[in-house]
């Protein structure tokens, strides 16, 4: 049997314990040592999971299959010529190259235009000030898949065949095969060629199919409504002392504009615009949902083919997340750049 | 001249002198109005007649939907097909059940934006209405029928994932965000890598990963199903967006708040729980009813995986022999369907925002004052 005293020095052992693990410099040792615990043990029951799947389902792992016969065709390919007896690794660049020709030229016209809407919603006109302010409300109150959807619908089922194509301008041709347009000859400085209609299509010059006409008009739209919004704000954030001192100076509207609210404005426009550049591209990616061979199309279809799920969204997220941090760094660049002296931390 | 005639003649003296301020200030403004009202007079009626005159109501008659093409929109698909869109296959017979969720829903949504709800008993609320809109749903008890999971659609379903989605990825994402600002390196890493991995990659990615990947990783013989595999994916990815907002929200409380809390005495979750959340969720509420918005709209993308939610019902419809071609008239549809809730939700966050900006500024007065 254990004396009093014993007891005593047992209890304040364990109490001396308890305080110890209370202390402000051990607690956090054991927190995140329980943390990495848990990750790891998770992080491992999943992947002997997979291990285990993967082997009765009879699924290669690795990325050889990358250099097997892709065997599937692909709608549409701009930079690269693609056949269906490419690898996967070909199929799979060409999703990339589609990506980057669509989100690009979303980014492009987008900008464009939202900068347009963000400052007519700023006019003093009533009416247009209240025309942007309602395309602004409405395009961003929908889903960017229905507003697809809306787009895929009006060019198949509501533009006429090619050999009625409505014609706006010399050259261009609306049809529901999709637009087509005059291209410049490369080689040729100032020539440009003209479609003209062939059999069921047309041939020569520019044609965009259906699937991507559709991609770029709601995902310029869609963008653009959102990059309007953010140059209204950077405009308005710029103090009406500004103006003022601007005017006082003797500058007339145009040069106040140039040389002392957009400058200012910048600022504040260029981190948000830079998310949603990321976000138009991320964006491209609905391309799915109407058939456009983008790369998560494309490796989807990959997927499906060989099983090899794994491979396949790992491919995805290594892209997507370049992507971002290439957007992202060319922007803080511009940022670290053209920030106010003062302001940088 | 009587007094009548003189308020009339201010009157119209009053929106002439609008009119020239507003439309007609300069030569240029006054091109663009007259530009405008030209095409509008051109657009507007032949717009009108197309979606109400010369439109095609009642679904009795496919083939006076098809005698319209051209000239009169076909409503008719919709008035067909509404049982569909709002409730998928849910038995027929058993379709108060979800619409009586809906109603529950929409009164839980009201409820949260009431002022002085926004305390504890909210969260009972919350609660019991999930409670009661589970065993609507499912069944099984009180006599109900049992419904599995596969036959929820339609409109239902999309609230359905929407509600739940959020209502789990908030607590994940203010453990993320405080997780971010955490002093424990490993707690701030592990937080960081998982917010921006997942907001560097299309939502559409996480589902495909939870719809193919998911499964690989599970214990042969367990099968989680679609549905709430698809749940599961809007929730890891709704978090770390709201937790991106959360932390803005934690950003701009001074940090004499924390430390005031420390001298009191507080531990960490109390100073957390008690001082420094409540303020910064406030702050956080315009930022974060947009993400909800986002998150809404983002819920459409189940289309892709072949959940039959509101926008994928619609869709399934128009392939039906009887309704293909009217894409547009039903796209139009689903796009009223989804602004019908994003627009009152946009709205309300702007009006709470300038309501906390007046706020600020009155509490910034008093401050100078004394």
């Amino acid at each position: 049997m254990r004396s009093e005293s014993d007891r005593a020095a047992h209890t304040a052992g364990v109490s001396k314990l308890m305080r110890s693990l209370q202390h402000p410099q051990v607690r956090p040792v054991i927190y995140q040592a329980l943390l990495a615990t848990g990750v790891g043990v998770a992080a491992w029951y999943f992947t002997s999971n997979a291990a285990e799947n993967l082997w009765q389902r009879r699924i290669a792992s690795g990325f050889d299959f990358l250099a097997r016969e892709a065997s599937f065709e692909i709608g549409e390919s701009t930079f690269l010529s693609y056949e269906s007896t490419d690898t996967y690794l070909r199929a799979i660049a060409v999703g990339f190259l589609n990506t980057f020709r669509v989100s690009a030229l979303a980014i492009v016209f987008s900008t464009v235009l939202g900068g347009f809407i963000g400052l007519t919603r700023l006019s003093p006109n009533w009416l247009l000030a209240k025309l942007a302010a309602v395309y602004i409300e409405v395009i961003r109150n929908i889903p960017l898949v229905v507003q697809l959807f809306f787009w895929y619908a009006v060019i198949t089922e509501n533009l006429p065949a090619p050999a009625d194509a409505l014609s706006p301008g010399p050259g261009i041709f609306l049809s529901n095969r999709g637009f087509a347009f005059p291209m410049i000859v490369l080689g040729a400085p100032l020539a440009l060629e003209y479609p003209v209609l062939s059999g069921f299509g047309f041939s020569g010059g520019a044609l965009l199919s259906p699937e991507f006409a559709a991609l770029l008009l709601g995902l310029s739209l869609y963008t653009a409504a959102f990059t309007a919004e953010i140059v209204r704000a950077g405009i308005v954030a710029v103090e009406s002392g500004q103006y003022e001192a601007a005017y006082s100076l003797g500058l007339n509207h145009r040069q106040v504009m140039r040389y002392v609210v957009l400058p200012q404005a910048l600022r504040v426009i260029v981190p948000p615009v830079t998310s949603q550049y990321l976000n138009c591209t991320k964006n491209s990616s609905l391309a799915v949902a109407i058939g456009y061979p983008d790369l998560v199309s494309i490796a989807n279809t990959t997927i499906n083919q060989t099983g090899q799920a794994i491979e396949g969204i790992a491919i995805i997220m290594i892209v997507y997340l370049t992507i971002s941090l290439a957007i992202a760094g060319v922007m803080n660049w511009y940022n670290r750049r053209f920030a106010l002296r003062g302001a940088q931390r | 001249m009587s007094h009548a005639v003189d308020e009339a003649t201010t009157h119209v003296k009053s929106l002439l002198q609008w009119l020239r301020g507003r439309l007609f200030f300069s030569w240029s403004s006054s091109i663009a109005t007259l530009i405008i009202l030209y095409l509008a007079w051109n657009m507007v009626p032949p717009l009108i007649n197309w979606a109400l005159v010369r439109a095609v109501w009642s679904p009795q008659n496919a083939r006076l939907c098809r005698e319209a093409i051209g000239h009169g929109a076909c409503w008719a698909f919709v008035a067909d097909k509404y049982r569909f869109i709002l409730f998928g296959t849910f038995p027929a017979d058993q379709h108060w059940r979800p619409a009586l969720a809906i109603a529950i829903l929409m009164v839980l949504y009201l409820l949260s934006a009431l002022r002085n709800m926004r305390r504890w008993r909210l969260a009972y609320f919350w609660l019991a209405g999930l409670a009661a809109i589970g065993v609507l749903m499912w069944g099984g008890l009180l006599g109900l029928s049992y419904v599995e999971n596969e036959r929820w659609g339609g409109l239902t379903l999309t609230l359905l994932l929407a509600t739940f989605g959020l209502g789990f990825a908030f607590p994940l994402a203010i453990l993320l965000a405080l997780g971010r600002r955490s002093a424990m390196p490993l707690v701030r890493w592990l937080s960081i890598a998982y917010i921006e991995l997942i907001r560097g990659v299309p939502l559409i990615s996480v589902l495909f990963m939870a719809s193919v990947m998911l499964p690989l990783f599970l214990p042969g013989g367990v099968s989680i199903d679609k549905l709430l595999r698809a749940q599961l994916a809007m929730i890891f990815f709704a978090a770390a967006y709201l937790a991106e907002v959360v932390r803005g929200g934690l950003q701009a409380i001074p940090r004499e708040q924390e430390e005031a809390a420390q001298a009191l005495g507080l531990s960490y979750w109390q100073r957390t729980s008690f001082v420094i959340l409540p303020q910064a969720l406030r702050i956080a509420i315009p930022p974060l009813v947009n993400t909800f918005i986002g998150f809404f709209k983002d819920t459409s993308l189940v289309v892709v995986i072949g959940l039959f939610d509101f926008l994928t019902t619609i869709k399934v419809s128009l392939t039906e022999p009887a309704w293909t071609g009217f894409g547009v008239e039903a796209y139009l549809f689903a796009a009223l369907g989804y602004f019908v809730f994003c627009y009152p939700l946009s709205r309300y966050s702007q009006i709470i925002e300038r309501e906390t900006a007046h706020r600020q500024t009155d509490i910034h007065f008093q401050g100078e004052l004394r």
